[in-house]
């Protein structure tokens, strides 16, 4: 978590405000963090892929506001910014990337699989809709132990057209489970536009209604509105009223992947979406409302230097030593098939 | 005082004595609860353990094994059943690409207690889609471990076993053993995985068997007897951890070895130890490493061919006198 130490403001901050605060904190560590990677990326220091969550902050952020500690958080490869707004320290999420001995999984997991379950951080998983099955799982073990905790499930459009997402919510309202699915709907699954090939407008919304559920939209961009809705889901999961699935309408500033340089998006769709920026559109909010701009440039600055400070502790890190390559496979820590 | 119980009810006192002892255990699946299971291998669970831990789930493979992965990482001790081990292709993502690897990938932070059940192999008439022997699927997947019992005793104590071992494991109950009989102790019962039975000692060559295909190599091993051939017979139990020891220091002695395998013939998993036998025991040999499979075939449906074509207590006798030779 930032330790960001806001300066003394001239009058005391209501609670919205302070909790807007944290939202732009959120959604700028997660921009400035993820113009790192790309920049990390094209200088060969992140290799394999990376997928990005540029335009799409306000999500994570707004969902990371509302949930408890304890909770769970399940996402998907495109999840560096579900794992740091969980807290998840930035130095561990970059030396991942970079494939260091330092990163949250040792270098074994990778940009698609940060993990992070102290901080609630339950796994991102790279196989569409993987994930929802599991987060379902972790709701069940919740309902069974009492102990109130929510799983939130983020997942992007794609995934509303493969079974398990269909499975997932039928059990989950059958068994009355604790758990938030958000479809993070940024019109495109890979390089093929959602709407081209579903049958529905709104891919995970108006699929709400076949499992008993009220159809959600929240604009995406928006994190106040992405809290409000967040709060309610998560609050009606944890008081046993059941999950909720919400789509979120969001769009990617880049392509899929780092290999994917998005043209298939045509010019006047990319412009409208980048004048509703969630990081430029949020502060003229806060700005708009009164907030002093030093608390903003604050917040900013520090968001920049803990992303300096993370690449330079993951690029000093080593890489996992090679016998790091057997160890873990079974809860022994070994790899031994044999006896 | 010793019982004489199926294997069918050996899979429902196994369950029952682990729910019994860890509330953490739950067990999921397709008509496990109030039906008792399509084989009735789980019938009076739901009476004795009620419907919060013995669930009955829809037909959602992927469901059923999302639930349980997500349940163990967070505290539970979930049993799953996937009614027939054709089923695990539907959720194969599950089975093979989460399950197994989500220890490793994030570096130890998240356990997965759980068991997969499923009722594997041939013998029933059900045709090539409900008569698969997969053991061998599972078996290829780094991070799991794979279980298949030939008897009831076996049933509880290695099913107990794979509830208490803190990795994920898959457990093949043969469903043509589902009505056999076997004797079984007083009191709780928990084998060891990953310890081979050796069921029988000889001294001319040994047989390595599993799950159904053990009932056939000690009637074969007892047939060859009367021909004058000694035949040792391990029933390898678990696929993985494998005992690599028994059956290395078993062909050191007998110097022969035959596998019998009800999966198909490719990449089957008697390659797997004639491969490490040929590599340990190679100096040892004086006969060729033989395996007796299934042919390479989807199994048919039909009584005549089915017989036929699984591995019988007469091709196992011929193979070992073709070793011998």
């Amino acid at each position: 978590m930032s330790t960001t130490q806001i300066p003394e403001p001239t009058r005391e901050l209501s609670a919205q405000e302070q909790r807007q605060l944290d939202l732009y904190r959120q959604v700028v560590r997660i921009r400035r963090f993820e113009e790192r990677a790309y920049r990390l990326f094209m200088e060969g220091l992140v290799k394999g892929t990376s997928h990005l969550s540029l335009g799409m902050e306000a999500i994570a952020a707004g969902f990371g506001e509302a949930m408890r500690a304890d909770d769970y958080t399940f996402c998907t490869y495109r999840g560096h910014a579900h794992t740091l707004a969980r807290g998840t320290p930035m130095e561990g999420v970059m030396g991942e990337l970079l494939g260091r001995a330092s990163g949250v999984c040792g270098g074994k997991g990778g940009s698609m699989h940060l993990t992070s379950v102290e901080h609630g951080a339950m796994g991102s998983y790279a196989i569409i809709g993987a994930h929802l099955p599991i987060a379902n799982g972790a709701a069940w073990s919740a309902q069974v132990r009492g102990s109130g905790q929510v799983a939130v499930c983020f997942f992007g459009d794609g995934t509303t057209n493969i079974g398990a997402f269909h499975e997932a919510l039928n059990l989950a309202k059958v068994w009355n489970l604790p758990v938030v699915f958000v479809c993070e709907n940024n019109l495109y699954m890979e390089y093929t536009a959602i709407g081209d090939v579903t049958a529905v407008e709104h891919p995970a919304a108006d699929r709400a209604s076949a499992y008993g559920l009220e159809s959600i939209i929240v604009d995406g961009n928006d994190p106040d509105a992405v809290y409000e809705v967040a709060a309610t889901a998560i609050e009606r999961a944890r008081s046993g009223g059941g999950p909720s699935l919400i789509e979120a309408k969001t769009y990617r500033h880049g392509g899929h992947s780092r290999a994917d340089p998005g043209t298939y998006r045509p010019d006047d769709e990319v412009a409208r979406w980048l004048a509703r920026d969630p990081v430029v559109t949020y502060r003229q909010r806060l700005l708009d409302g009164g907030v002093q701009p030093a608390l903003l440039e604050e917040i900013e600055d520090r968001a920049q230097a803990d992303v300096d400070a993370a690449t330079e502790v993951a690029r000093a890190a080593p890489p996992p030593q090679l016998q790091a390559a057997y160890t873990n496979v079974w809860a022994d820590g070994g790899s031994s098939w044999r006896k | 005082m010793a019982e004489v119980i199926t294997y069918r009810d050996a899979v429902a006192r196994g369950l029952a004595q682990e729910l019994r002892r860890d509330p953490t255990v739950h067990f999921i699946g397709e008509d496990v609860a109030a039906a008792g299971g399509v084989f009735k291998a789980t019938k009076g669970l739901l009476e004795e353990f009620g419907p919060e831990r013995v669930r009955d789930t829809p037909i959602s493979e992927e469901a059923i094994l999302g639930a349980a992965m997500g349940a163990a990482m967070t505290g539970l001790r979930p049993v799953a059943e996937i009614m027939f081990s054709d089923f695990l292709a539907t959720c194969w993502d599950l089975v093979a690409v989460e399950i197994p690897k989500t220890r490793y990938m994030t570096d130890g932070q998240i356990s997965l207690p759980l068991v997969i059940r499923t009722a594997n192999g041939g013998g029933l008439r059900f045709g090539a889609q409900h008569s698969q022997a997969v053991e061998n699927w599972a078996m290829s997947i780094p991070g799991l471990k794979v279980v298949a019992p030939s008897n009831p005793r076996d049933v509880i104590g290695l099913l107990a076993a794979a509830i208490r071992d803190p990795d994920p494991v898959v457990f093949f109950e043969q469903k043509s053993l589902y009505p056999t009989k076997g004797e079984v102790p007083d009191g709780e019962i928990v084998e060891e995985l990953g310890v081979a039975s050796t069921l029988r000692s000889g001294r001319d060559l040994t047989i390595v068997a599993l799950a159904s295909m053990v009932p056939r190599a000690v009637a074969a091993a007892e047939e060859l007897d009367t021909l004058g051939i000694s035949a040792e017979v391990i029933d390898l139990r678990t696929l993985v951890p494998l005992d690599v020891t028994t059956v290395v220091e078993s062909v050191k002695r007998t110097s022969r070895l035959i596998t019998v395998e009800e999966n198909p013939r490719l990449c089957g998993w008697g390659a797997e130890i004639v491969s490490i036998v040929g590599e340990e025991c190679f100096w040892h040999l004086d006969g060729p490493l033989t395996r007796v499979t299934t042919p390479h075939i989807p199994l048919p449906s039909a009584d005549a061919l089915e017989d036929e074509f699984l591995p019988s207590v007469s091709r196992i006798v011929e193979a070992a006198q073709k070793v011998l030779l």
